[in-house]
């Protein structure tokens, strides 16, 4: 009987403690940070945007009593202007939490100023390892892919059907060189070897020179370590130089969906890549994409489905802490398991997001049965096989 | 011996001084037409990047929308993009020939920032795919390089063009009127010259220039509204260690910096986006007037 009466009377304490935190809590607002006109605008960019919103309309566009807002601006792939922006956001604009941020130069620069003012970083866009590795945050969190995960799925499937010597055409930023770093060892673990890398500035017109270089390295794979149309553009000019005519293969080790449509089949068809993300795998991908192409005009591409998927995981945890304070909102976001599209999946201590990736194949375009229907699944590689293991990645609040 | 000491074989040194050619010759078109317009009209054109990604997108949608294909899409998409161009220039641009460089060069780079963000709404930046003509399809074996067919015609219809440009300009009639519109209009126009409408069909035939380069440019590149953006400031570069309004100075530079980029590619990738600026620099301090200018 007392022991009720007590347990009555703390949960009502609690009850009013958490009424009082969500009154004092403000609107929350989500800033949504990406390149919105340059190379990487249409596999991120304003559709990133669009998802987020799509996901405050999905959870019902409201937390503690105010309507979630979204800011959203252009770092032009600039990490100083990356820098700036997210401290004006954090400063003086009341933005509580960041997302997607392609880019891996500018994702780390937000990852400091993130962890500095205990705000949130939702990466989507970005992919260098060293997110959840030695530049890893306790408030950041890494969502969809990244280059270890990329470089495990394609690097270890060309590998295995015995393609073991690469040359790497390398985007010279860090992004590049985390993804060239990665697939590197994945290579060599599996007993290949790496012949060579050639680096080139990142928006790159031209690739035959690289190419030509890539080709005199005799190696069996070029390994494509850039991204964007920097990649469309090397594959077009690798075909135009008979360079897969001639024996070499290529593997694009970061290819989105709207890379193979800008691409076209015919050119792209049988190239082997990893996805976070394919439209076409359910029912429930289907019906995402199917709303999202309504509002953009375009299916959706994994960072667009991971800004959504982590927007609405990070109001979630919002809801279930009730305040916006940050090891209080970490707790949930990781106690909470990830709805991806109906996979679940969790997040771990160093802020990585674990889920299942895709390795995928390009379909011909006799295979194919329409627009945007391009990819054959040909594995689906477990989470705890495609992503670095936790201890391999000194990630420093983890150690300390 | 030279090249051991390089250490670098020689196949790989000829093919990046074909392929700096290649590349070279893109250049050389483009900064050809920058230079007849600023001698000519004294405009600083900073639309020129756009007007060439227009070329381009005029003749993806020629063969997207209306089935036409390459080659007389290389006559056409010229023709239309440089009457839009004189649109321009009769309606805005004539109105500041009498005022100073900057206001031609801003209304210029508004222009181009006007034009590109419409394309860019309309397309995305993804780009567009434009296939290589059938006929030009594959490609040689040099022995030390494959050489894409559709590459070596670059070359060659580059040069042509460039040196019928220069050829017209500087060896025939019509020619001399232009350069005698540049030294004195109103004695030219005493002759009974209409001087006002020479002026329009220059600065068409500029922008012809550009259009042309970026039909050339589609089957190589992605078809993409930033294509112009990445190439005028290198094609600006070009000018400037030219010599600025000297058509002979923009075609040999252009080439000449294509080559040197190639190399760069070869010796010190890295490098390769930064090159042509650090010759700028070093030739502006040296040589003002440019490799080609007078002064």
């Amino acid at each position: 009987m007392s022991l009720s009466r007590t347990m009555l009377f703390a949960a009502a304490a609690s009850f009013v403690m958490l009424g009082a935190a969500n009154a004092e809590e403000g609107p929350v607002r989500i800033g949504v940070m990406s390149d919105m006109s340059g190379l990487y605008a249409d596999l991120s960019g304003p559709g990133s945007v669009e998802a987020a919103q799509m996901a405050i309309e999905d959870f019902g566009g409201e937390l503690f009593g105010h309507p979630i807002e979204v800011v959203q601006a252009d770092h032009q792939n600039r990490a100083d202007l990356a820098s700036t922006v997210a401290r004006e956001w954090f400063d003086d604009d009341g933005v509580d939490a960041i997302f997607d941020v392609p880019n891996s130069s500018a994702a780390l620069a937000v990852q400091e100023l993130a962890r500095e003012r205990e705000k949130f970083f939702f990466i989507s866009g970005a992919a260098t390892s060293r997110l959840s590795g030695d530049s890893c945050s306790p408030t950041g969190v890494h969502w969809m892919y990244d280059t270890y995960s990329l470089a495990n799925g394609t690097g270890r499937a060309l590998v295995a059907e015995g393609a073991d010597t690469w040359f790497f055409l390398t985007a010279d930023y860090a992004f590049g060189h985390s993804l060239e770093e990665d697939t590197g060892a994945v290579v060599e673990g599996a007993g290949g070897e790496v012949m060579g890398a050639v680096r080139h500035p990142l928006d790159t017109q031209d690739f035959s020179s690289y190419l030509l270089q890539a080709q005199a390295s005799g190696a069996e794979i070029i390994g494509l370590a850039n991204a964007g149309t920097d990649t469309t553009n090397s594959i077009r000019q690798a075909a135009e130089f008979g360079i897969v005519e001639a024996g070499q293969r290529l593997a694009g080790l970061l290819l989105f969906i709207t890379d193979v449509h800008a691409l076209g089949l015919d050119t792209a068809q049988d190239l082997v890549l990893t996805t976070g993300f394919y439209w076409d795998r359910d029912d429930q991908t289907r019906d995402f994409a199917a709303r999202f192409e309504e509002r953009m005009g375009m299916r959706p591409t994994m960072i667009h489905a991971g800004v959504y998927s982590s927007a609405l995981h990070f109001f979630k945890a919002l809801e279930e802490a009730g305040t916006k304070e940050a090891d209080a909102v970490m707790q949930q976001v990781r106690d909470i398991p990830v709805d991806l599209f109906g996979e679940e999946a969790m997040v771990r201590e160093d802020g990585r997001m674990v889920h299942d990736m895709y390795l995928v194949r390009v379909k011909s375009p006799d295979e194919s049965e329409g627009d945007w229907d391009y990819y054959e699944i040909l594995r689906t590689i477990p989470g705890d096989e495609a992503f670095r293991p936790m201890e391999e990645g000194d990630c420093p609040h983890l150690t300390n | 011996m030279l090249f051991d000491l390089l250490g670098v074989p020689p196949q790989a040194l000829f093919a990046q001084l074909l392929l700096g050619l290649i590349n070279g010759s893109f250049y050389a078109l483009l900064s050809l037409g920058l230079a007849l317009i600023f001698g000519m009209l004294n405009i600083i054109n900073f639309a020129h990047g756009a007007l060439y990604m227009m070329g381009a997108f005029v003749a993806w949608m020629m063969l997207h929308y209306l089935g036409i294909p390459f080659w007389p899409a290389l006559i056409l998409s010229p023709i239309i993009v440089a009457a839009f161009g004189m649109v321009l220039e009769r309606t805005m641009l004539a109105r500041l020939y009498h005022l100073d460089h900057l206001y031609g060069l801003l209304l210029t780079f508004g222009l181009a920032l006007l034009i590109e963000g419409l394309f860019r709404q309309l397309y995305g930046v993804s780009g567009r795919v434009y296939p290589t003509p059938d006929i030009l399809r594959g490609g040689q074996n040099l022995g030390f390089m494959f050489l894409p067919n559709y590459r070596a015609f670059v070359v060659v219809a580059a040069l042509v063009v460039c040196f019928g440009v220069w050829y017209f300009i500087e060896r025939t009639r019509i020619g001399s009127y232009l350069r005698a519109g540049t030294e004195n209009p109103e004695l030219l126009q005493a002759f009974g010259v209409n001087v006002p409408r020479m002026i329009t069909l220059t600065y068409g035939l500029g922008v012809a220039l550009a259009a042309f380069t970026g039909v050339l440019a589609a089957p190589i590149y992605q078809v993409h509204p930033l294509m112009g953006f990445h190439i005028i400031i290198i094609v600006f570069a070009v000018v400037v260690v030219g010599g600025l309004g000297s058509m002979l100075g923009a075609i040999v530079t252009g080439l000449m910096l294509g080559v040197v980029e190639g190399f760069t590619r070869l010796f010190y990738p890295e490098a390769s986006a930064t090159v042509i600026f650090i010759i700028m620099a070093i030739v502006l301090l040296l040589r003002p007037q440019g490799l080609f200018g007078r002064r």
